[in-house]
């Protein structure tokens, strides 16, 4: 009897939750693409399932009330009734119909992509996005996996002339025309990945060896994140990326920023002459050999790799770290960053830096070795197992720096002072994976074991 | 019936009892001491399943809190917890387990026809269990590529366990597909070749029906698994290209070359759709005599029951695509597979109409087992409803790998057979152990466990339509995420801890009554099939010197001017006139 009145609990309180969800945030975010022929279908199929749900369920509870046991009862000798088998079956297929039908249709569109859309590419790489764009004779050029090398991220092939005006996002922000429909061609370098905006309703995966594709057409301006949603490793989850919904007019603005493949291939090359009197300025923190000095909480720079200074340098420039208020030293770098007027400076400030000799810092924090080792074994996927750096996964080198700036810098990832800054997307990531570090023991111990390597 | 199965050769058989504790218990040939190693086992590797899930819904439910869980040994958590509950818990159990204590019984045979076979099958089976809890000892650890292995990533640096922990995965899997194999021919051919006198297939039981289907699917759908298994080993250890294109491992340029990362995921899902009824149908007939028992009732609609249970069983193997809608493959193959996914929905409803017509006009007895049979059917409606949003390939688009789909296929192939499973082991423990369960302990042990589900799924689908995704070791900040979707994921969290709590419940009941519970009789539920005939627990060979002779089908009850309820299957029509019986030739 209990089990009854529960199953009309439950069917009333199911309904309840659904009703109720909306208003807590449990449900659908609200659409920015084309696609509410989407939405649409869900509904359908929500209403003949939700009454099915209660039909069934009150039908059960109603039946045990009225035919629980009791004393003399006896049940009624009822083997079949093909009458009623046949009406269910049929009605059963009515509904299943309903629902199946819009859905194919739905699909069918999806799968035809219009004719007028525009082309661009998501690349996927464990674990971060990069885009291209087919520039402006509107074709893409060839790609290959063995061609990829840290110059030619996208494996571009320098022979195919349809590719050398190909315009190439090096990060994981690309912007699209709003009220413009978007084929996005799929590629991946590594392993499985999806692309998801939940905003646009649509995903699809991505597969080394073959390309994909989706399409939408933007409805709402916007900033709206790309989540990857194909399990693609350990750092499957700060795999993000973002698509901006601009105006016409504003995404062109932003299309003119991105370099061109051939632009990629004469890269500004650093003169480390030129470099050694901008140097001067960074002399006073960071040593005469670029050695770090501790008195004044600026770290070893010597021996880091290039890549990773220019990305640091830029972000400084550009905002994007030394802003948050409790990063204190961050703010002293940020001006000094500035004084690097343009991207020739950098190179070749960091062509000087390059020029150091590479003496490990000296170790300065303690920790337990064995415990650290086994927290280095997540860090290890992105830094390598020497904590030599990985550049293809945007991870710097740690062995051999300087280690109480590695324990600074962990409690900034852990607190948010460091990768929050919402174009900082690969700090964000370290953000994600730095949470794990849960206490300062934590952190020297993993440090103890980094300055063992 | 032309001709004389080899149950009915009594006088060819001989029986040794066996005699000492070793040939009784370890290295024994009786179905039922096989059936309950093998059950054993499953529970017990079940229970480490489940322990897994308690610490990977620690941090879902309270991220940046628990620092012994980090994303490596998150993710090797994740996989095996799957890879347990489906492959090592459920299939063990249902087939191995139940299939092999009832098919006999059900059938009126001695033992199955291969027990030699029979017998190396739990012990293959308890060699692939080491091999998958070995796994997690090894250098590197247990493979963390999730359930469904997909290379490149279950193969690549990146994922964890890709040293020893996916080759110890795989050779696992094989070797369970070899234990599988032993018995499954054993479960098949004795359902046709070793029935009693009279038990046509008409009038069998539907637990048989549909563990006979089930085992056909697993015989016809395993070797998928095994050669995708054996092809991914030989792309791990020699570089073949398989499933392996040209790709970047760790930023490097890797060795292979060519090879298709979907032609894995078809040769899974061949497997992995069919896998799912390998559990569910098993479910379906087991839940049907449960029903009719203690509704005192006939199932209603058994010969629509058996045909719904060959229709899923063929339908299964032309639906897997629908796992691979947003995958890469050939986007046209959704109009095939959605039609195809929706159409099974059909034979499928009409089995959750006649349960429920099962109980209209019954004599419902409230009694545990009966408690998760009605458990089950609300769930299973419930998981089964939701599978029509991710069948229905445009629905599948916004809602793929997100947690409407964990959500959805632990309702349908998590809880409501572990629901079965539950009511099944209290129905059956009388007959297995010769005494009853407490029935207020399994009482309660079914309330926290249904309601427990229940709170810890319906939630689960709703941050899944918010598109929270699956397999995220955490959210972070995610702009569209609200807070409140963390305070659902906490809720569900303390429910999942309470659902594995709650078990303990069970594990005293089944044991202390091994030794504490009342003597339970042959039949104290007074149910018509043959295994209930014997005396519990029966004894080695089952019938004594004759074998039982059957007359009817398995669900002679409340029958029109009879006494009693129940007429039993071997009551001959002479003395009480058949009710209604399709089992006869006419």
């Amino acid at each position: 009897m209990a089990i009854a009145v529960l199953l009309i609990v439950l069917v009333i309180g199911t309904l309840a939750f659904h009703f109720v969800a909306p208003s807590a945030g449990w449900t659908f975010t609200e659409l920015a693409s084309n696609w509410s022929q989407i939405d649409t279908t869900i509904d359908i199929t929500f209403w003949v399932t939700g009454f099915v749900f209660v039909a069934i369920n009150l039908f059960m509870a109603y039946a045990i009330i009225k035919y629980r046991a009791s004393k003399g009862g006896k049940a009624t000798y009822d083997p079949e009734n093909k009458k009623l088998e046949w009406w269910l079956t049929v009605l059963t297929s009515i509904g299943v119909a309903a629902m199946l039908t819009p859905g194919l249709f739905v699909w069918g569109d999806f799968v035809t992509v219009p004719d007028d859309a525009m082309e661009i590419e998501a690349n996927g790489q464990q674990w971060h996005w990069t885009y291209r764009l087919p520039g402006n004779d509107g074709q893409f050029g060839d790609v290959k996996a063995e061609l990829i090398t840290s110059q030619n991220p996208f494996g571009m092939d320098p022979e195919d002339p349809l590719g050398r005006d190909d315009v190439l996002v090096l990060n994981p922000s690309v912007h699209l025309p709003v009220n413009v429909p978007v084929k996005v061609n799929l590629r991946s370098k590594d392993v499985l990945h999806n692309f998801t905006v939940t905003q646009f309703r649509v995903k699809m995966d991505l597969v080394p060896g073959m390309e994909t594709y989706l399409w939408f057409t933007p409805t709402v301006t916007g900033s709206y994140e790309v989540l990857c949603e194909e399990l693609c490793g350990i750092a499957h989850h700060t795999m993000r990326g973002e698509v901006v919904i601009d105006e016409q007019a504003d995404f062109d603005a932003w299309l003119a920023e991105q370099p061109t493949f051939e632009e990629t291939l004469n890269p500004i090359l650093g003169n480390a002459q030129v470099g050694a009197a901008q140097y001067a300025v960074c002399t006073a923190c960071h040593g005469q050999q670029g050695e770090g000095i501790k008195a004044l909480n600026a770290p070893k720079i010597s021996g880091q790799e290039p890549w990773y200074l220019r990305r640091q340098l830029k972000n400084y420039k550009a905002g994007r770290r030394g802003v948050h208020e409790d990063d204190i030293y961050g703010q002293q770098m940020a001006p000094m960053a500035s004084t690097l007027i343009d991207d020739a400076a950098i190179e070749n400030v960091i062509a000087h830096i390059q020029t150091f000799p590479d003496n490990p810092a000296p170790a300065t924090v303690q920790g337990d070795v064995v415990r650290g080792e086994r927290i280095y074994a997540v860090c290890s996927y992105c830094h390598g197992s020497e904590a030599q750096g990985i550049q293809a996964i945007n991870a710097p080198r740690m062995a051999g720096m300087t280690d109480w700036y590695l324990a600074s810098q962990l409690q900034n990832f852990r607190s948010g002072i460091r990768g929050g800054h919402p174009q900082d997307f690969y700090g964000k990531q370290m953000g994600f994976m730095g949470r794990n570090l849960q206490t300062d023991e934590q952190i020297n111990d993993v440090i103890a074991y980094i300055n063992s390597l | 019936m032309a001709y004389v199965s080899i149950a009915d050769r009594d006088h060819e058989i001989e029986h040794h009892d066996p005699e000492t504790f070793i040939t009784k218990y370890i290295w024994s040939q009786d179905h039922k001491v096989i059936a309950i190693q093998y059950g054993g086992l499953a529970i017990l590797i079940g229970l480490v399943g489940m322990i897994m899930s308690s610490m990977f819904r620690l941090q879902l439910g309270f991220p940046d809190t628990f620092a012994f869980i980090n994303p490596e040994n998150y993710y090797q958590l994740v996989t095996i917890h799957g890879m347990i509950m489906v492959i090592y818990l459920l299939t063990a159990l249902f087939l191995g387990g139940f299939g092999n204590y009832l098919i006999p019984l059900m059938c009126g045979s001695r033992d199955m026809v291969f027990p030699f076979m029979n017998m190396l099958s739990v012990w293959v089976y308890a060699v692939s269990v080491i091999i998958l809890v070995v796994s997690f000892f090894v250098p590197g650890g247990a493979t963390g590529a999730g359930w469904t292995l997909y290379p490149p990533q279950a193969i690549s640096p990146g994922t964890p366990g890709t040293d020893w922990g996916i080759l110890l995965m795989l050779i696992s899997l094989a070797v369970f597909i070899v234990a599988f194999t032993m018995g499954g021919l054993n479960y098949v051919t004795t359902v046709l070749q070793a029935r009693c006198k009279g038990m046509t297939l008409m009038r069998m039981p539907l637990s048989v029906w549909a563990i006979f289907v089930a085992t056909i699917l697993g015989l016809l759908a395993f070797p998928a698994l095994l050669v995708a298994a054996i092809m991914m080993m030989l792309d791990r250890t020699l570089e073949t290209s398989f499933f392996m294109p040209a790709i970047l491992q760790a930023g490097e340029v890797s060795n292979y070359s060519g090879g298709s990362p979907v032609l894995f995921q078809h040769l899974f899902w061949f497997f992995g759709h069919p896998e799912v009824y390998i559990v569910a149908l098993p479910a379906f007939g087991l839940v049907s005599d449960i029903l009719s028992t203690h509704a005192r009732k006939n199932i209603f609609g058994y010969r629509m029951m058996v045909w719904a249970i060959l229709a899923i069983g063929g339908l299964s193997f032309i639906v897997w695509a629908h796992h691979m809608y947003v995958s890469g493959m050939n986007p046209y193959f959704g109009f095939f597979f959605a039609t195809t996914t929706l159409i099974i929905a059909v034979p499928t409803a009409i089995k959750v109409y006649n349960w429920v017509l099962t109980l209209w006009q019954g004599n419902i007895h409230l009694r545990a087992p009966m408690l998760f049979a009605i458990g089950f059917i609300f769930t299973f409606t419930h998981g089964g409803l939701s599978g029509l949003f991710l069948g229905n390939v445009t629905i599948d688009l916004p809602l793929s790998d997100t947690y409407f789909v964990v959500a959805h296929f632990h309702m349908v192939m998590g809880v409501s057979p572990v629901l079965v499973v539950f009511g099944a082991i209290y129905h059956w423990y009388p007959k297995m152990t010769g005494r009853m369960y407490n029935e207020t302990m399994a009482k309660w042990h079914f309330w926290l466990t249904f309601l427990g589900t229940y709170s810890l799924y319906l939630p689960m689908h709703y941050v899944g339509f918010l598109g929270l995704p699956r397999r995220y070791f955490s959210m972070g900040d995610t702009a569209f995420m609200p807070e409140s979707a963390v305070t659902l994921n906490t809720s569900m969290s303390i429910s999942a801890l309470i659902i594995a709590a709650t078990q303990v419940l069970f594990l005293y009941n089944i044991i202390v009554s091994l030794k504490k519970g009342e003597k339970a009789g042959p039949n104290p539920w007074k149910a018509t099939s043959l295994e209930w005939q014997t005396p519990s627990p029966p004894k080695h060979g089952n019938w004594g010197h004759s074998l039982p002779e059957v007359h009817r089908w398995a669900y002679d009850y409340s029958v029109p001017g009879q006494e009693e309820d129940y007429i039993p299957q071997t009551v001959p029509a002479t003395d009480v006139p058949v009710g209604r019986d399709h089992g006869v030739d006419h």
